[in-house]
């Protein structure tokens, strides 16, 4: 860190944080995932509040309880799953920029609803990038590790003129994505669609940024031979021999071995990305 | 060639052999359409990732349906030997599956030719292919919550090492030291598309 720059101090993690922007591109070649935000849209919120461009790397909370103290002077904006947000134990606005003194410190506590909490700090987190991306893969275990009690972050100097005015999306209490049929379709039961978006299904523990695991409605297959492996996207609902289904999120692989049924529209692909160990969820079928 | 549905921003392209994935990724890189962001190649697939500013899903997919890909030999000039010992867990369930000898499955195993068909599981993760068709077996009933690093392992068609500790499904019959992965590395992949790959006892080298 150059004397002067920038920085916030990590003193609580919360469960489970780490550091990510829009993810890598260019290297799935040779099988590394794109990675980046799980909510890409709290994300970007969280960016251009803050006058970031949408590249600037920011900070994943999982299941809130991140506090940070600013070393220098910052703005900062918190997004993504409601909490309450204080500053030196003052209550500040979630979803809005704040002004930050040196020394501060700024509490994300428990969100209400949904599950990842995104704060941006003006400027950008300025750790070392690793294949073009700030963002910590889970899968792949690239990028700047998770974050711990006493990780210092530079603060960059990143800045962007021309600012769109943002536009907020808060997080519902429930959650019903649209998908869209998948590549495989024809592996499946004639019914499979229907069970699906009939469901419905609980978000299992064992989620995490690769992907939600869940319990419900088993979908029949129509062939038990295995897939050749091939693609996946993020939002791809991929099937196992079980039944189960498993919806891809940031950390998905390049590839899977598991014929998908559907796809997760890229408009709802955010809201995945929040969904709750042990809450339901519904499927639609886009019409 | 099948072009299948696959979300808002990418298409997945079937045809019917590996030799075609080669022949229709070579096609689209050289033809370079406006709007295709990426290309990734698998067993028989080209997952097409595309701009939905730049190219509708139905125009692209219309485009697709007119290539005529040829099937084409694949392989680059690059040879990489990677150091194996036979000392895997799942050594005498592979040789019950395939009805050999241990030894059988370690020879057959080291005089395979292989190249690196595509990429992905994981980051440095090579699907080799031109093993002996002998040593096919399913993948685990039940994957393993954790397989250790440099794990040489057969499924299918296919053999690979893992480069790092994770879980996995694959049969496990060796080991090799080869530094499949290091981000410090330029490139931080051993083994890309196209890497032609042999085996080499440990102790031979």
């Amino acid at each position: 860190m150059t004397p002067g720059a920038g920085a916030v101090e990590v003193m609580r993690p919360g469960p489970f944080a780490t550091i990510q922007d829009l993810g890598r591109t260019g290297y799935a070649a040779v099988g590394v995932p794109l990675s980046g935000a799980a909510d890409l849209r709290s994300f970007a919120l969280a960016n251009a509040l803050v006058g970031n461009p949408p590249t600037a790397a920011a900070i994943e909370a999982t299941f809130g309880g991140l506090e940070v103290r600013a070393h220098t002077s910052v703005v900062m904006a918190v997004t993504g799953a409601p909490c309450l947000v204080t500053i030196d134990g003052s209550a500040a606005s979630f979803g809005a920029a704040l002004s930050v003194d040196a020394g501060a410190v700024v509490q994300v506590g428990s969100p209400r609803r949904g599950l990842r909490t995104y704060l941006a700090v003006h400027g950008g987190i300025d750790v070392p990038a690793v294949l073009g991306s700030r963002s910590t893969d889970v899968l792949a275990g690239i990028g700047p590790p998770t974050l711990e009690r006493g990780s210092i972050l530079p603060v960059g100097d990143v800045t962007d003129g021309a600012i769109d005015p943002p536009i907020v999306h808060p997080v519902p209490a429930d959650l019903t994505l649209l998908v869209r049929p998948g590549p495989r379709q024809d592996w499946f039961a004639d019914n499979a669609m229907d069970l699906l978006c009939a469901g419905p299904y609980t978000v299992l523990m064992e989620s995490n940024r690769v992907a939600l695991r869940l319990h419900g409605p088993a979908l029949p297959r129509r062939r038990d031979d295995e897939l050749p492996p091939e693609g996946l996207v993020r939002g791809a609902i991929q099937v196992p021999p079980d039944g189960r289904p498993v919806l891809f999120l940031a950390d998905h692989p390049v590839t899977g071995g598991y014929p998908v049924l559907a796809v997760v529209d890229e408009e709802d692909q955010w809201l995945a990305a929040q969904a709750r160990p042990g809450r339901p969820i519904l499927f639609r079928a886009r019409a | 060639m099948r072009v299948l549905p696959y979300g808002s921003r990418a298409v997945l392209a079937e045809v019917d052999s590996l030799e075609r994935v080669y022949g229709l990724v070579t096609t689209l890189r050289r033809e370079a359409l406006e709007g295709v962001t990426e290309l990734i190649p698998a067993a028989r697939t080209v997952l097409v990732r595309f701009d939905p500013d730049v190219i509708s899903g139905p125009a692209l997919e219309t485009w697709l349906r007119r290539r005529r890909p040829r099937p084409l030999a694949w392989g680059s000039d690059r040879t990489v030997e990677l150091p194996v010992v036979y000392d895997g867990p799942d050594l005498p369930e592979v040789a019950a599956l395939t009805s050999l000898e241990p030894a059988e499955v370690m020879e057959r195993h080291l005089k395979g030719r292989y190249v690196v068909a595509f990429c992905g599981f994981a980051p440095g993760f090579g699907y080799l292919v031109g093993g002996d068709p002998a040593l096919r077996v399913p993948r685990r009933d039940t994957p393993r919550s954790q397989v250790p690093a440099g794990a040489v392992a057969l499924a299918g068609e296919y053999t690979g090492v893992y480069p790092r500790a994770m879980p996995g499904g694959w049969q496990l019959i060796g080991r090799s030291e080869a530094a499949l992965w290091d981000v410090q590395r330029d490139p931080p992949a051993l083994l890309s598309p196209g890497t032609q790959v042999v085996f080499v006892p440990e102790a031979a080298r």
